[in-house]
């Protein structure tokens, strides 16, 4: 359960998040909307405690996610950087099970290696990529990288920052598939960023759209088609008239 | 009256930014130790830095002890005819390598070699959000890229100061017999004679401090650079700007204790 109440902030003069209220239920996929630059990423920064809030309260299972126990806090995330935030310096196995190589939830090597090789099938990648390094990958595959090592340690919470982005749309059916299953089979609880509506349809159970800092309209993925929001209304059918300004 | 005024604040400014500055990089330097003193400890990224802080900078190391070695004993000895005493050129050279030159040519070699690559790595890690990456991954940053780091640069370092000393001494001694006529068991025997364990010790610490402060600035720029590749290219500046000033300045301080002592 992820709850955020009055989030606020900003970058100088620039005030991205002006009051945010979400909450996502536990083992439920939430996808946020949102014009680009209106800070969807930012939100999810703030969640992680990447970025510092300027104000409001962001709780998961109840705990305060910016005090108390950030270690245990963190163990049970995994997040899909919007830029795939590979690791150049390591060989794509090792970025997969790069959480199973150190730390609390370290194996063995070859364990790790194979585990990797897993996920790594689970996205559409055959096992010779394994040994490239991501500078030899294209922006696709680096995506799809970066979403094995987000779910390589089956987390509890898993944050996707626009995973369809720059795949075709086979490859983008596949990773829909792999995070409806990854919700309703493994039951964790997913937030998704996308700006693609067949995966908003394919992956939520509840979609909310953030405009102007809050969040505008939030509601059951079915509802969607007659939020009677026209904010909502020109995002999904990819209006260049309506309320939101082309130029932003 | 105005001007006087606003150069009067824009000096107040750059002190106090300065001040600033200052303060940051002991925080920095403080919380660095602190990580290296509490688990876990990322050994293979140790071993990786070792590689790159001592291991790789041996060629260019080695290189500048010795030409700098050579031109010394020319220059003691141009300088020592004025007065009949050529036949200091192996004191001179010796003590000039091991309590000078030797410690601040490694020192500024390694804020040219190794601060700027550290910075320019970690600066681009910081502008791809590996650095966020990493935390998301349960993986302290300090942890994993600083400490290393900062670890390989005091082990390190020493040792290349030792081993550029000795090539410097080396430098003169070719010099001193293949074209200033010294007898080369003559040679080394002055060589030996003259140098004290103060002088060796006080040469290994300046590399300590050196290696410490190359290795730590660059974490520090890298860890501190703005967004996009204007970003990682000012980061990288600041790193070797800032390293340089402060190896200089420690230099100066060390020398004075060692002096005194
Ligand atoms: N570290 C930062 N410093 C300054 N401004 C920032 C920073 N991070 C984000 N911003 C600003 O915050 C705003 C929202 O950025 P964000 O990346 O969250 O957008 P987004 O909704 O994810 O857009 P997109 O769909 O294009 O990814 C932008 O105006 C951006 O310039
Ligand atoms: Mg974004």
């Amino acid at each position: 359960m992820i709850e955020l109440a009055g989030v606020t902030k900003s970058f100088g003069a620039n005030r991205v998040l002006a009051g945010v209220d979400l909450s996502v239920g536990r083992g439920r996929s939430l996808v946020v909307i949102g014009g680009s630059g209106t800070g969807k990423s930012v939100l999810l920064k703030c969640i992680l405690g990447l970025e510092a809030p300027d104000a409001g309260r962001i709780t998961v299972d109840g705990r305060d996610a910016a005090t108390g126990d950030r270690e245990a806090f963190l163990a049970c995330f995994g997040m899909l950087f919007q830029g795939g935030a590979l690791f150049d310096s390591l060989p794509v196995w090792q970025n997969v099970s790069f959480r199973l190589l150190r730390g609390a939830l370290k194996r063995p090597r070859a364990e790790a290696r194979e585990i990797a090789i897993e996920k790594l099938r689970r996205v559409g990648l055959s096992p010779d990529v394994a040994d490239k390094v991501p500078a030899e990958l294209s922006g696709g595959m680096q995506k799809r990288v970066g979403l094995a090592r987000a779910i390589a340690a089956d987390p509890q919470i898993i944050f996707f920052d626009e995973p369809t982005t720059g795949l075709d749309p086979i490859m983008s059916g596949v990773i829909n598939d792999l995070i409806r299953e990854i919700v309703s089979e493994m039951g964790a609880t997913a937030l998704t960023i996308t700006h693609d509506m067949t995966s908003v349809r394919a992956i939520a159970d509840e979609v909310a759209m953030l405009h102007g800092g809050v969040i505008r309209w939030t509601g059951p993925v079915a509802a969607l088609d007659a939020s009677g929001d026209p904010y909502v209304d020109q995002f999904i059918h990819g209006r260049a008239e309506g309320p939101i300004a082309a130029l932003r | 009256m105005r001007l006087p005024l606003s150069l009067l604040a824009a000096l107040g400014a750059a002190v106090l930014s300065g001040l600033a500055a200052v303060g940051r990089v002991t925080l920095f330097a403080l919380a660095t130790f602190r990580h290296m003193l509490s688990p876990p400890f990322y050994g293979r990224e140790f071993l990786v830095a070792l590689g790159n802080v001592g291991w790789l900078s041996l060629p260019v190391v080695g290189l500048t002890a010795f030409f700098t070695g050579g031109a010394l004993a020319l220059q003691i000895y141009a300088g020592g005819a004025r007065f009949d005493a050529q036949a200091v050129v192996p004191q001179i050279v010796a003590l000039g390598m091991v309590r000078e030159l030797g410690p601040v040519l490694v020192g500024l070699m390694i804020a040219a070699r190794v601060t700027s690559s550290i910075a320019a790595e970690i600066a681009t890690m910081k502008v791809t959000e590996q650095i966020d990456a990493l935390v998301t991954l349960s993986t302290h940053p300090m942890k994993y890229l600083t400490v290393p780091r900062v670890l390989a640069g005091i082990v390190a370092v020493p040792l290349l100061v030792g081993l550029g000393d000795i090539i410097g001494i080396f430098g003169g001694f070719t010099v001193g017999v293949q074209s200033l006529g010294f007898n080369p068991s003559v040679y080394i025997r002055n060589t030996w004679d003259f140098l004290e364990p103060l002088d060796v010790i006080s040469s290994l610490v300046k590399g300590l401090a050196f290696g410490f402060i190359a290795t730590l600035m660059g974490c520090y720029a890298g860890m501190r650079s703005g967004r996009g590749a204007q970003g990682v290219g000012r980061a990288t500046k600041a790193s070797v700007e800032g390293a340089s000033v402060l190896i200089l300045a420690a230099n100066f301080l060390l020398t004075g204790v060692f002096f005194s002592l």
